[in-house]
Order: structure tokens, then C-alpha cells, then sequence
């Protein structure tokens, strides 16, 4: 998922019966799925509604820097891969939304928070993409990072969402592995394309690693989340496998990871890296990205010009139910 | 200036590539299909709906994987879509006409992939191995293009009255093009003739039968008959393809040398 956890609100205040919420916590604890016809707290199901919504606004607004660059891909084979990949994160929307759906909140309220700003989606998807390069950065960074946030997740403790990702999981690494390739070409193409690649790199690099969160330290939900496997490693964990993961990966194309303070360390067994702007990260959830302006107006505009095609539908639908009746 | 003729009257003005009709006729199917796959992946993300939002995509997949095998047919297919300018594309009219709203978008596939998937149905029988391979294989994609420009069709006609009216007007704005559709030049004679391509004229009845019966699910009415645009066929376009492929072509034709 793309976590953008700033539920500093959620005080998980216990109302509940506490036999229903002993029975639920040991069911949970045992790695049993909840469904949606079985009892849970309610806050389980808020922070849960939040998180799927969430992740379901990430796949539909994360269309929009790659949807930027299907008219313009450079050849009939990517602009078909790239097609593919932008039509499955409208799929994984849907597969959320559905999940979420079952937790009582309908799409269109979850919608309608997005368009109002108050649910949020990930940082990741307001800043621009300026080249092609952009394209290839953000499916060998930005899917990247969604599959190792999203692998532990088919294990979630939910039963709908838990299956969702496993769906999703399946097409992630196409999505990665389609990015790194257009890194490839670009890393071993001319000197404009290298120079677009590293570009790209150097842009794409730290809003990356922001898509796992604020630091444990300063994700107050973390423990509640882990204890009910809503999430299952924390968002440092997670954080550090990616860039022990990626920084090789960079290595491998000839190009630079932007942080002049990466450096592997031996006895952790993993790499040092610089601190993250977190500043910025906060200031890009408040909505103050470089693109999000555009960003909710293009998902605005959409809907609102839509709203007639689904008032069509619905009123066809009507009128057909009304002559089968009659 | 009368009875001026330029020198290269009938030469055709290709550049790219050698042309002979069967050339041609692949870049014909080949550009409506690479044209309308690029009209409509420009929806990508921006659908009515999510579903909607899917289903286009689809489309636009199926149509640039066919325009993938005609060009590559045709010759080498990236450098076919990438490198060549509006007087060299064949497509017909209809398919590089804008997307327009909603409606005009589901009109122009209405008329367009009614007439595709009547002319593959046909192709299928050609005498060309390759075409008719492809058109095995294409008419099964387009079956559902067709079903699913038919029942938006009925939806929208048979929905508000605003999207009747938006129907109307995506009709009346695509109608004058389809006559291009059953144009038989020399090049395309010449293919019947050899038994490689349908006769469109033979299917013209069969079209304008299956139209008015969906118009009529959508209590739609045909907009009136008008002097017929064309001239696709022969590289004289609308303004709106230019457009279309400055924004397809800027990256090759930027780094001419450059592999992706
Ligand atoms: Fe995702
Ligand atoms: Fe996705
Ligand atoms: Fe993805």
C-alpha cells in the first residue's frame, strides 16, 4: 500500500465489549482472516476503511503521471506495456474500492472525500513527470516500493483486502520490472537518455523513499496496526529492504543514487543512507506537492464530467427494470 | 490554372516506404487502427467511471496491438508510426476525428468498429495468408469493441435527456466520414480483384441495417445524409491528425537515434 498513516486522530478508545474484542484480538492473533460479516472493533474498521481508501486513491490518482505519457511513448511496444500497466492500477482501484466497500463505506462517499481533500493518497504522485525517463523511474521506484509494501499485506489480517493484494501483488512485478527495463534503455541509450535517467533518479529518488511514512518513531499507530496485522512490518523495516534492494539496482545501470551519504555498513548489513526531508513530506500530504493542484483537478474534472454518463446509465437501467416490469 | 497539373499528380507521395497496393491497403487498416488507439488511450485516466476508464483502455490495447502487426507487416512498424507525416498516413477521416465528450467518443467507435468488425469478418476468407490470420484473430477483439459501442449507445440514447442530446450531437459531428468507409479507389479495386480484400461495398447494407436497428434500441434517429468528406485514404486529413501526431512523434523525431 502507499502509506501516508498521519492518523495522529485515531485514539483507539475501547467502547467495545471486551469478550467480543478478546475473542477478535486472539482470532487475529492465530493469522485468521476477519470478513466482513464477522464482528470488529470499530476502530479496526475505520483505520482499515482509511487504509484501503487510501491505497484505492493512490492506483487511480497514480494513473495520472504515467496516463501523462501513453500519447507520448517512444514506440508501439511501450506504449502498449504502458497501456497495460496504467489500465492494471484502474484494476487495483477497483479491487480496493470493492474491499473497502465492504467495510460499509460506499465508493462514492470515499470519492467524494478525495475530491474534498479530506482522504488523502499517496505523496508519491504530486511531482511531475517531465521525460520519458520519468516512466521508467517510477516503475522501477515507485512499484517498487508499492511491492515491498504490498507483499506482506496478502497476509494482512482482512479478509477482502488480504485477497486484493494478492491480485495485485501478481502485476506489481510486471509493473517493476517493465520500469527497469525502460531504465535499462535509457542508461545504455545516448547521452541525452542517460542524462534523462539520472534525472529522473535524482528526482524520483528520496519522494521514494517517503512513500513508507514518517519514521517509526513518529507513526503513532504503528504498534495497533502491527498488533492487529493491518500492517505487518514497520515503515523503517520496510524502508531499509528498499534501498538494500534498489541501490544495487542503481549501481547496475551506471547511474548515481542522489545522497552523498549512502554508504554500506558492513556490521548492520544493510546501507546508511542521508536524512529524508521530512519537512517536505509533510508539507506534500498537507497538499502542497508540486503537482497537486493538478492532480485533483484532473480526478475533479473527471468526475464531474462523467456525472452525466452515470446519471445516464442509472436512469437507463431504471427505465429498462421499468418496461420488464411492466 | 486550369488544367495545371503537378508533376507528381498520381505519384503517391510516401516516403518512407516503396509502395505497392498491398503496402497500402495494410497501411490503410494499419493507421485506423494505430489513429483510433491513440484517440483513445488520450482517455486513460480521465473516464466517466472506473469501469469506463478500463474498458477504453482495453480497446485502445486491442487496436495498438492490430496496428502493431499491420505495420510490422507493412514494413518496419515503429519507424511507420513515428516517422511518417499526415500526407503519408491512410487512416480513414473518422478515426482521427477528436474524442470529444463522452458521447462523441462512443459515436465515432460505433460507426467505425461496426464497419471494422464486418469488413474482418470477411477478411478472414482473404486470399493474403497474413491478413487473413490476422483478421481471425482481430475479429474476436472487435466483436466485443462492437458490443460495447452498441450497448453505450442504447445507454446513452435511452438514458436523460442530456445524454440523448449529447448522443445526437456525437453522431451528427462523425456521420459525414462514413462514407469514406466504402470508398473503392484503384489501389483497393486492385486487392478485391485479387481476392486480398473485401469488397466494402458489399457490406454497406449489411452496416447501415445494423446501425439503424441499434439507433432505433436507442431512440436515436440517423442524422441527415450530407456530401461526404474524404479523402483520408489518400493522406488528405482533418486538421485535428497533425495535432495527433506531434504529441505521438515527438520523441523519435526528437532523438531520431535513439532506442527505447
Ligand atoms: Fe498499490
Ligand atoms: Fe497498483
Ligand atoms: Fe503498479
Amino acid at each position: 500500500m502507499y502509506t501516508t498513516e498521519l492518523q495522529k486522530t485515531a485514539k483507539i478508545e475501547n467502547l467495545e465489549d471486551p469478550k467480543l474484542l478478546e475473542a477478535f484480538e486472539a482470532r487475529v492473533t492465530a493469522d485468521e482472516f476477519i470478513e466482513p460479516k464477522d464482528w470488529m472493533p470499530e476502530a479496526y474498521r475505520r483505520t482499515l476503511t482509511r487504509q484501503i481508501s487510501q491505497h484505492a486513491h493512490s492506483e487511480i490518482v497514480g494513473m495520472l503521471p504515467e496516463g501523462n505519457w501513453i500519447t507520448r511513448a517512444p514506440s508501439l511496444r511501450r506504449k502498449a506495456i504502458l497501456l497495460a500497466k496504467v489500465q492494471d492500477e484502474a484494476g487495483h482501484g477497483l479491487y480496493l474500492y470493492c474491499a473497502a466497500e465492504t467495510l460499509g463505506t460506499s465508493r462514492e462517499e470515499m470519492v467524494e472525500a478525495l475530491h474534498s481533500g479530506k482522504a488523502k493518497y499517496s505523496t508519491i504522485f504530486n511531482y511531475p513527470t517531465l521525460t520519458w525517463a520519468d516512466i521508467g523511474a517510477i516503475g522501477w521506484l515507485v512499484d517498487g516500493a508499492a511491492i515491498m509494501n504490498q507483499v506482506p499485506l496478502q497476509r494482512t489480517s482482512y479478509g477482502p483486502y488480504a485477497r486484493a493484494m494478492v491480485r495485485i501483488c501478481k502485476e506489481e512485478s510486471f509493473h517493476q520490472r517493465q520500469g527497469y527495463e525502460i531504465m535499462i534503455a535509457m542508461a545504455n541509450g545516448s547521452s541525452d537518455q542517460k542524462r534523462m535517467a539520472q534525472d529522473a533518479l535524482n528526482r524520483w529518488w528520496w519522494p521514494s523513499l517517503m512513500m513508507f511514512g514518517p519514521p517509526d518513531a513518529d507513526s503513532p499507530n504503528t504498534a495497533q496496526s502491527m498488533r492487529w496485522r493491518i500492517k505487518r512490518e514497520t515503515n523503517d523495516e520496510l524502508r531499509q529492504k528498499f534501498v538494500d534492494i534498489t541501490v544495487p539496482q542503481a549501481e547496475f545501470l551506471g547511474l548515481t543514487v542522489p545522497d552523498p551519504d549512502l554508504k554500506w555498513n558492513e556490521e548492520k548489513g544493510g546501507y546508511d543512507f542521508g536524512e529524508i526531508d521530512w519537512d517536505e513530506f509533510y508539507a506534500v500530504v498537507k497538499g502542497e506537492g508540486p503537482v497537486a493542484k493538478e492532480r485533483m483537478t484532473a480526478r475533479r474534472e473527471a468526475w464531474e464530467k462523467g456525472a452525466w454518463v452515470r446519471e445516464a446509465a442509472a436512469a437507463h437501467e431504471e427505465k429498462r427494470r421499468a418496461r420488464k416490469a411492466a | 490554372m486550369g488544367g495545371w497539373t503537378p508533376a507528381c499528380a498520381g505519384v503517391h507521395l510516401m516516403a518512407t516506404v516503396a509502395v505497392d497496393p498491398r503496402t497500402e491497403y495494410l497501411l490503410r487498416l494499419g493507421d485506423d487502427a494505430l489513429v483510433l488507439g491513440q484517440r483513445l488511450s488520450e482517455w486513460c485516466g480521465h473516464g466517466p467511471v472506473l469501469e469506463v476508464d478500463i474498458s477504453l483502455a482495453n480497446l485502445a490495447l486491442d487496436l495498438v496491438g492490430q496496428a502493431t502487426l499491420l505495420l510490422g507487416e507493412a514494413g518496419d512498424g515503429d519507424r511507420l508510426a513515428f516517422h511518417r507525416d499526415v500526407l503519408d498516413f491512410r487512416n480513414c477521416l473518422l478515426v482521427e476525428q477528436p474524442n470529444g465528450d463522452f458521447a462523441q467518443t462512443i459515436a465515432r467507435h460505433l460507426l467505425y468498429t461496426t464497419w471494422q468488425h464486418l469488413m474482418l469478418q470477411r477478411l478472414t476468407a482473404s486470399k493474403d495468408t497474413f491478413l487473413a490470420e490476422f483478421a481471425h484473430k482481430a475479429v474476436k477483439e472487435v466483436a466485443y469493441h462492437r458490443e460495447l459501442a452498441s450497448d453505450w449507445t442504447v445507454r446513452l440514447g435511452d438514458g436523460s435527456e442530456e445524454s440523448a442530446n449529447r448522443m445526437a450531437d456525437g453522431l451528427a459531428w462523425c456521420w459525414r466520414f462514413t462514407p469514406e468507409l466504402f470508398e473503392v479507389d484503384e489501389i483497393l479495386e486492385e486487392m478485391i480483384d485479387r481476392g486480398v480484400a473485401p469488397d466494402p461495398r458489399s457490406l454497406e447494407q449489411e452496416y447501415r441495417l445494423a446501425l439503424a436497428s441499434i439507433l432505433a434500441e436507442a431512440n436515436l434517429e440517423a442524422p441527415p445524409e450530407q456530401r461526404p468528406i474524404v479523402g483520408g485514404r489518400r493522406g488528405h486529413h482533418s486538421e485535428h491528425l497533425g495535432h495527433l501526431l506531434a504529441a505521438m512523434q515527438f520523441l523519435p523525431r526528437t532523438y531520431p537515434d535513439a532506442t527505447w
